[in-house]
């Protein structure tokens, strides 16, 4: 417990002084950093599923996409931003539901297979009423947040900040406990009394809730939503690769990974594409030799020898 | 007559699904892996293929031959780099292992599509046909390739029954699908099955890519495409049945081409994923599959 107590006080540390970044760099370090930290939900989100129900999503941004669409397009009917956001966060938790329904049936690869296929059809069919959702070029949405790149950046970290401390709280009650039981072995926990499914489903609701709050906030900040920024799958595998890279099981871990990716990316821009390969390199290699992410083998040192 | 083009063109596409997805459900019955690279494999031997044709003057024949064995390279490397060091680390626990697998060749397969698109860009480009010219097939117009990549693509699926069913390393990996445990104890050495395994499959995904590049063109961007039909296709017909995932190829060309004519060529694929979803909701194991 003690061991969780100091990581509390390292984690608010980090809080603070990234809060008080604004003061001291550019407007593009916070463009990036805001960028870094709703992926961060993204992640962490995906990890509240993966981690700790067990289920391989391989679409978190069939989630995300909902509520980034959602918002966005109510926006275009003219409905103010605070509304817009609730309703693409409501969009996506029907979305999470929707996903919950074969979850419950299916195991393993059919469905990572469904995931997948959902976020096929979500961007076919975005392409398809390209004359609502702007097509492959993209959504404008009139309305954003605000213009300045310091309240931007503190929203966002502001964002982050309450979803980890929610979601991590979460998975260190005894919801979390159950969900990872359910997670590793569904029939000894129905066995010993959960509710499996109930569980299953709350999880499947809660990531999708961050999901889609993450993806409309990210919409307003944008004041774009395209399906290379929220639908694409290369999307959904960023998301994936930070949560295993930063470690699965942690929640902050996944943040941690996500904002590494995003920065890495960025500071890799000058190598063009092959900036890519050598993200996608780092983090096959820390597969291999880090299965269980930064923050997971920190925490692992300790305990066995 | 619009039906008879219909059942041409399909027939062809199908075979080539059918072909790219009968290595992905082997390699799935034997070692239980799902190879998320699939689509780069293809698409290395179709560039491959493209560029010895094209950039070294090799004509088409040694083009195709350099393709297939730059994409059964390719197999083993995905193999040999990823999936055997994921499956022999101490520190993934064993029922983690399969997402770290699907994890592994998704990031090899963006790998390869990087790599790709960095030394060959990304346009697509398409290989020169091994044969040229036109023939009439029930008074459809038709490309001779076509007719040929149906031809190598059953050749080569009959050839893989023969191989499977007649052949002494065939029967051992139909065993080692059914039980390796038992294998092993038979004094088998399970990682040279594997390793037969990887090099069939190479071969079926290389010949798929090359076929697919002198048919529609290839471009590293089709990589996620091309993985996730295959997925579907082998889903569809029940991971590790190789005869459910010949109908399904054809269940998904031929949907795809009926879409393609009579609806929208931009819409050719949907019908195939509601399928897909419709299918795995009511019969997860698909057409053939067992569980």
């Amino acid at each position: 417990m003690r061991r969780t107590g100091s990581w509390l006080w390292l984690v608010l540390l980090a809080l603070v002084l990234l809060a008080a970044l604004p003061l001291a760099v550019s407007g593009y370090i916070l463009g990036v950093l805001t960028l870094a930290y709703y992926f961060g939900v993204f992640s962490m989100a995906w990890d509240l599923l993966f981690g700790f129900a067990g289920e391989v999503n391989f679409g978190p941004t069939f989630l995300i996409g909902l509520g980034a669409y959602a918002a966005g397009l109510l926006n275009t009917a003219g409905w103010p931003i605070p509304l817009c956001i609730l309703a693409g966060a409501l969009a996506a938790v029907l979305g999470g539901v929707l996903l919950a329904l074969p979850a419950l049936r299916l195991r393993g690869p059919y469905f990572g297979l469904i995931t997948l296929v959902a976020v096929l059809l979500l961007q076919q069919a975005i392409v398809i009423f390209a004359g609502v959702t702007g097509g492959e070029i993209g959504l404008t949405i009139p309305d954003v947040i605000s213009v300045d790149a310091g309240v931007n950046y503190w929203i966002a970290l502001g964002f982050m900040a309450i979803s980890g401390f929610l979601l991590f709280g979460l998975a260190r009650s005894p919801v979390g406990l159950i969900l990872q039981a359910s997670g590793q072995d569904a029939v000894e926990a129905a066995a010993l009394g959960f509710n499996v499914t109930k569980h299953k489903l709350a999880a499947f609701c809660i990531s999708a809730l961050f999901s889609g709050l993450a993806g409309a906030l990210l919409v307003f900040y944008l004041g774009t939503a395209s399906v290379g920024t929220v639908v694409d799958i290369a999307v959904g595998v960023q998301v994936i690769i930070a949560a295993v890279l930063g470690g699965r099981r942690t929640i902050v871990g996944a943040a941690i990974g996500a904002i590494f990716l995003i920065i890495a990316a960025e500071a890799l821009r000058p190598l063009g594409q092959l900036s890519t390969l050598v993200v996608s390199a780092v983090a096959l290699l820390a597969i291999l030799f880090l299965p269980d992410g930064v923050v997971g083998y920190l925490l692992h040192r300790g305990r066995t020898p | 007559m619009f039906t008879l083009q219909i059942l041409v063109d399909g027939f062809a596409i199908s075979a080539l699904y059918g072909l790219g997805a009968i290595g992905f459900t082997l390699i799935f019955g034997v070692s239980g892996v799902l190879n998320l690279a699939h689509g780069g494999i293809m698409v290395v031997s179709g560039v491959a293929a493209w560029a010895v044709a094209g950039d070294l003057h090799a004509g088409p024949y040694l083009g195709a031959l350099a393709g297939v064995a730059a994409g059964v390279l390719t197999a083993f490397a995905t193999y040999g780099l990823v999936v055997r060091p994921i499956q022999r680390s101490r520190a993934i626990p064993r029922d983690e292992t399969e997402i770290f697998v699907l994890t592994g060749t998704l990031l090899w397969g963006i790998m390869l599509q990087v790599a790709i698109a960095y030394l060959f860009s990304d346009n697509p480009v398409t290989v020169q046909p091994l044969i040229g010219g036109v023939v009439q097939v029930f008074g459809v117009r038709t490309p001779r390739n076509e007719l040929l990549i149906a031809v190598i693509s059953w050749v080569s699926i009959g050839l893989l029954w023969l191989l499977v069913n007649r052949t002494r390393a065939g029967r051992t990996l139909l065993a080692a699908s059914i039980n390796p445990r038992a294998l092993t104890l038979l004094g088998f050495e399970l990682s040279r099955i594997y390793l037969l395994v990887w090099a069939i499959y190479g071969v079926l995904a290389a010949l798929a890519g090359v076929l697919l590049a002198s048919f529609l063109g290839t471009s590293s961007a089709n990589i996620g495409q091309l993985t996730a039909s295959a997925f579907s296709i082998v889903v569809l017909g029940g991971l590790g049945s190789v005869s459910g995932s010949l109908i399904a190829a054809y269940v998904v060309g031929y949907l795809e081409t009926i879409t393609a004519y009579t609806v929208s060529p931009t819409l050719r694929t949907i019908p195939a994923l509601l399928l897909l979803v419709l299918v795995v909701y009511l019969r997860p194991q698909g057409l053939l599959g067992r569980r």
